[in-house]
């Protein structure tokens, strides 16, 4: 795994985790690995994998059941929430680089069409 | 867990380490940082119990360090270790017949990880298998400490990935886990502390998360900062 070692490891994992839980790959209410097993299988420490849980607890993403382990919320409009958050974080550093180009936000918007259309879509 | 105290070695007029004070602590995987010849494998030694510090004190809960603290405190020194004769079984029973805490049934499940079969001869072993089996050999033992004295050298790319899981799984919270090399990106998301060492003086014991957050550095720039123009090797 390749991390941006001047951004903290949980920071890094914490945000790969949410994107799976907004996408579906972590299904609501499924059971998430053991802290031990998740510095395994991300190749971080154990003190990292811990401090990841307790960031997505702390933000109500999950949920961590004594002696069961920790869960993702079954709250879909929390997913929902967490989701157009992220989704609005894209998009304004999108925007933010087209008009660092010298682009308007109607260039943006033009451009994601013929994005979305592929290379071919030119009007 | 682990602690020095003015912890002083000299080698004829030369000091090796220079009055070191540090208390490592259980629940973390620390790595020792610093160029070749900084004094890192000497500290290590001496908290192994396999050297006799000029001055200072080096304790192991409170106990000094010596016959009983080997008991628990596992140590992988970078120097060859078998007898060209060994086979890989024979390494492990070996080290059974050494230490008490050494099992078996993990030596086999870190030789199945590691891909090495117990019939092969230590001496037809490549580099890169042999520094495994030092690897697996240490890891095998029920120990609190392990130290291991540069885990990476010699390991290709693809393996160190297997090495750092087997790191990674050894750690739990009553357990310390010092590793030193001077291949620093290979620990950045495996090591919660950094230990910096220079010219066999600590320079300080950092938390790399907390560092990241307030900083925003890496261990490899703090590396550069410490050691200046010292070209940190790449992998």
């Amino acid at each position: 795994m390749d991390y941006n070692p001047t951004i903290p490891i949980w920071v890094q994992v914490s945000t790969m985790l949410r994107r799976q839980i907004c996408a579906g790959t972590l299904s609501p209410g499924s059971k998430l690995p053991g802290g031990r097993d998740l510095a395994a299988e991300y190749g971080i420490n154990p003190n990292t994998a811990a401090r990841v849980y307790q960031e997505l607890e702390r933000e109500g993403i999950c949920t961590t059941k004594r002696g069961m382990g920790t869960f993702v919320t079954q709250d879909e409009n929390k997913i929902k929430e967490v989701r157009t958050q992220m989704a609005g974080d894209a998009a304004r550093a999108y925007l933010a680089e087209i008009h660092g180009l010298g682009l308007r936000t109607e260039d943006a918007i033009r451009m994601l069409e013929t994005a979305e259309g592929g290379k071919d879509a030119e009007k | 867990m682990l602690k020095s105290e003015e912890l002083t070695k000299k080698f004829g007029g030369k000091t090796a380490v220079d009055h070191v004070s540090m208390e490592l602590e259980k629940g973390h995987i620390y790595a020792m940082l610093g160029p070749n010849g900084s004094g890192k494998t000497t500290w290590m030694k001496m908290a192994a119990g396999l050297m006799k510090p000029t001055s200072g004190t080096v304790s192991f809960e409170g106990m000094p360090v010596g016959l009983e603290s080997r008991k628990h405190v596992a140590y992988m020194s970078t120097e060859p270790y078998f007898y060209s004769w060994m086979t890989i079984r024979d390494v492990g029973q070996y080290y059974e017949d050494f230490f008490d805490d050494f099992s078996m049934e993990k030596y086999r499940q870190l030789l199945r990880e590691m891909e090495l079969e117990e019939e092969m001869k230590t001496k037809t072993l490549s580099s890169g298998m042999a520094a495994k089996l030092k690897i697996a050999v240490t890891l095998a033992r029920d120990a609190s400490v392990y130290m291991l004295d540069e885990p990476f050298n010699g390991i290709d790319l693809l393996a160190r990935d297997e090495i750092r899981r087997c790191i990674i799984s050894e750690a739990a919270e009553d357990k310390l886990l010092l590793l030193s090399s001077h291949l620093v990106e290979e620990m950045e998301a495996v090591a919660d502390r950094a230990v910096f060492i220079k010219y066999g003086k600590l320079v300080e014991v950092r938390d790399l998360e907390e560092m990241r957050l307030t900083d925003g550095v890496s261990m490899a720039d703090r590396y550069r900062e410490i050691y200046g123009h010292t070209e940190v090797k790449q992998a």
